[in-house]
């Protein structure tokens, strides 16, 4: 059958140009002492200038970390990590930290380039018009480069800057709120984090403000050898309204690497979230060589009444991916939301999903989990909504879909419900289709090569969790699923 | 315009085509017509480009090129048409979108620049007119939940999008209601050109009625067995396929 051959023959030639941000910035880097112990915490704690009750915080988290076990209960498989052989802190070289952008090293701005992400201010006002301004915090290893448009957002009372330096200038913000969505004993992985987290992104939007433009912060793995494990904050005040979208690439290495990150959201009354991601580390080259094992605690808390936070995410890289963005939907009538597309191919394997957690009388959530799996990948979506007694009335919609690609990948659905509350709706869809020839033969007659019509009927089964995106990442997310995907039919 | 010369196919393990030879001059409707599993529809695929439709013997050309090493959507930019006799469920992706996609695919094939925006709508607003069909329909996920006379009728709306060279319609007139078929003929009636050629794959009179063929083909056991005018469909619908053999 000449379409096979030649569908062969698309893999190999797209094989080699899959992932476009596998470069290494060659720059001069400082690290921490390779493994883990207090003097390496210490360490970290020093380089960020950091208050003595946020060390003692990280020496306790790192006290509990060790006697705790890595979960098994996923279904991936990796071997064993050894925490030892890692680097838990790595900056590029400077003298100080760089004021203004004319003094960050030109080889990390043409990274960011190469990367497509502007950096400029001017440059972004040039290029795009009024809706399409964000404002960005670039994360490249263990620091951040540079913040942009923080004068704009300080003038509306917006903080919107590296986690490092919100300890030192918003000492009571940070102290109030670190820690209290995912505790630090968590899970390994969050205990780890925080024991050594190294950077990530604060966000305080003030009561009644509605942050005028997107946030977003990229974070890149540039160094060997190093985890990265960035620690994200955000508080949505009384009545504020903030979306933070979040993008993350890394060099192509025949090694793992490993990111353990936490993020912890706070929407107090009638305040709405909404965070994005577009995960993009990278995945492994198709014999499961290399990539990022994402090993990530993402939560939010509703903690006011009529809160609500919605997660969206693209999860297309990563050698393994282990992620349940969830919300505690605490406060009466609060709003949870859960969008997810979940892509793997080759040897990649994903568990992600969510939990929403109903305390809240009249608490709603809705769930929308596309996975697509290719080639040998497993992706599995793992969900929990539990419905406790005081919450009457709550409502879930949970949506589950697969599509298979080939004849060698496997999906599967874990969905737990635990209800205590007679009152409570809930409603589970979960559908599982296979990528058919039909299909695709339907849309070649029309016209569309082959690669174009997998592209097309992708985009069709994954249309709803993609409109969720803000407009420009969802372009984004579109040819990012796309290239994911590319040549994966045969 | 399709020139077929002793084509053979073999679909998995059995031969189904058993040196069928046709042809269809351009500007000319033939029909085609025969018992259920004598081969029109491994016949429409082999011509489309369906993979797992073998073809291990004879030629099949469309203007003198060589239809068979071209894959299917190559022929489509040839101007291959095919109205499917189960037309597919694209879940999520409108018809609009789909034919727009599918148009600027084939213009692109061809060195075309694609269609603006306002043109392709205005174009698939007088299209969809002319069918009588509901343009709210055209937003909706291509033949998802439609019944099987609104999915032919799509079939239609995206042949006169496409403006093929060669529509090749298998079975068109199933599952239509009278007033279906009459809107749908018309549809058909008004794509004949002097540069385009139609295979009309039937089982009913009826529809050539309507359509009026230039050619009748009878195709029994893999081969076309008889040729005629138009009266041939009369005869077939009086007599049936008995004289043909009716077994494979
Ligand atoms: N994948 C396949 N493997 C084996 N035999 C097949 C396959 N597909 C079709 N056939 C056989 O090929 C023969 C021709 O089928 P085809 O669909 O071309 O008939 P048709 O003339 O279009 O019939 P109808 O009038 O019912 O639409 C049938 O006997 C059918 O069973
Ligand atoms: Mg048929």
């Amino acid at each position: 059958m000449a379409a096979d051959v030649e569908t062969l023959a698309t893999v190999e030639a797209l094989a080699g140009e899959k992932y476009a941000h596998g470069f290494v910035t060659d720059i001069e880097q400082e690290f921490s002492e390779k493994g883990l112990n207090p003097d390496v915490i210490r360490f970290i704690s020093a380089k960020k200038a950091e208050p003595d009750w946020l060390l003692a915080w990280r020496l306790e988290a790192y006290a509990r970390w060790l006697a705790l076990d890595e979960p098994d209960w996923a279904k991936i498989s990796y071997p064993p990590i050894d925490y030892q052989a890692l680097y838990y802190y790595a900056a590029p070289k400077e003298k100080v930290g760089p004021k203004s952008l004319d003094e960050v090293d030109p080889d990390l701005l043409e990274t960011y380039k190469k990367l497509g992400i502007p950096l400029k201010e001017q440059e972004i006002l040039a290029g795009v018009e009024g809706a399409s301004r964000y404002a960005v915090d670039a994360v490249f290893d263990s620091v951040s480069v540079v913040t942009t448009f923080k004068a704009e957002l300080a003038k509306a009372g917006v903080i919107f800057c590296p986690l490092s330096e919100a300890v030192r200038e918003h000492p009571d913000l940070v102290r109030a709120y670190l820690g209290t969505v995912v505790p630090t004993s968590d899970n390994y992985f969050a205990c780890l984090n925080s024991a050594v987290f190294s950077e990530g992104s604060f966000v305080y939007v003030p009561p009644g403000v509605r942050c005028p433009m997107e946030l977003s912060t990229y974070f890149r793995i540039n160094a060997s050898s190093t985890g990265q494990f960035e620690r994200t904050l955000i508080i949505a005040d009384k009545g504020a309204y903030v979306s933070y979208l979040e993008g993350c690439t890394a060099p192509m290495r025949d090694e793992n690497q490993l990111h353990a990150a936490v993020v912890e959201l706070v929407a107090l009354e009638d305040a709405e979230i909404k965070y994005s991601t577009v995960q993009n580390w990278y995945p492994g080259d198709a014999e499961g060589r290399g990539g990022i094992y994402n090993f990530v605690t993402k939560r939010a808390d509703c903690r006011g009444d009529r809160s609500k936070v919605s997660w969206t995410q693209v999860e297309t890289g990563s050698a393994i991916t282990w992620k349940y963005p969830s919300c505690i939907l605490r406060g009466a009538d609060s709003v949870g939301e859960f969008y997810s597309i979940a892509i793997t191919n080759n040897r990649q394997q994903a568990d992600t999903g969510t939990k929403m957690i109903h305390l809240g009388p009249g608490s709603r959530s809705r769930i929308i989990a596309k996975g697509i799996s290719a080639g040998r990948s497993t992706s599995t979506y793992r969900g929990l909504v539990s419905v406790h007694p005081k919450a009457k009335g709550a409502r879930n919609f949970t949506q589950c879909d697969s599509l298979l690609i080939g004849k060698d990948c496997a999906a599967h659905t874990v969905p737990y419900v635990e209800a205590r509350n007679g009152s409570a709706k809930l409603e589970h869809e979960a559908t599982t289709t296979r990528l058919s020839e039909d299909q695709l033969f339907y849309a070649m007659q029309r016209g569309l090569s082959q690669e174009e019509a997998v592209q097309l009927l992708v985009n069709g089964f994954v249309k709803d969790v993609l409109q969720e995106l803000p407009m420009e990442f969802a372009v984004e997310a579109q040819k990012l699923v796309a290239v994911s995907l590319e040549g994966s039919v045969g | 315009m399709l020139k077929i010369d002793n084509l053979h196919v073999r679909v998995g393990e059995a031969e189904i085509l058993k040196g069928l030879s046709l042809s269809v001059p351009t500007g000319e409707v033939h029909a085609v017509m025969g018992p259920n599993g004598a081969g029109k529809s491994t016949l429409s695929y082999t011509l489309a480009g369906r993979s797992g439709y073998e073809v291990t013997d004879g030629t099949a050309q469309l203007l003198g090129d060589d239809l068979l090493a071209l894959n299917a959507s190559e022929r489509a930019a040839k101007g291959v048409f095919l109205s499917f006799q189960y037309p597919l469920e694209i879940p999520g992706v409108p018809a609009l979108t789909f034919v727009r996609a599918a148009l600027n695919a084939q213009r692109k094939a061809r060195g075309e620049g694609e269609i603006s925006a306002p043109e392709f709508l205005k174009k698939a607003k007088a299209e969809a007119a002319n069918l009588k069909m509901d343009f709210e329909m055209l937003r909706r996920g291509l033949n998802v939940g439609f019944s099987g006379g609104e999915k032919k009728r799509m079939e239609i709306f995206q042949m006169a999008m496409l403006a093929p060279r060669l529509a090749i319609l298998d079975e068109t007139d199933s599952g239509l209601d009278i007033d279906a078929l009459k809107i749908v003929s018309e549809g058909v009636n008004a794509l004949r050109a002097a540069d385009r050629s139609m295979l009309v794959i039937t089982h009913y009179q009826r529809l050539l009625d309507h359509i009026r063929p230039d050619r009748v083909h009878v195709l029994a056991a893999g081969r076309i067995v008889a040729s005629g005018g138009p009266e041939l469909a009369l005869e077939l619908e009086r007599d049936g396929y008995d004289k043909y053999g009716k077994a494979a």
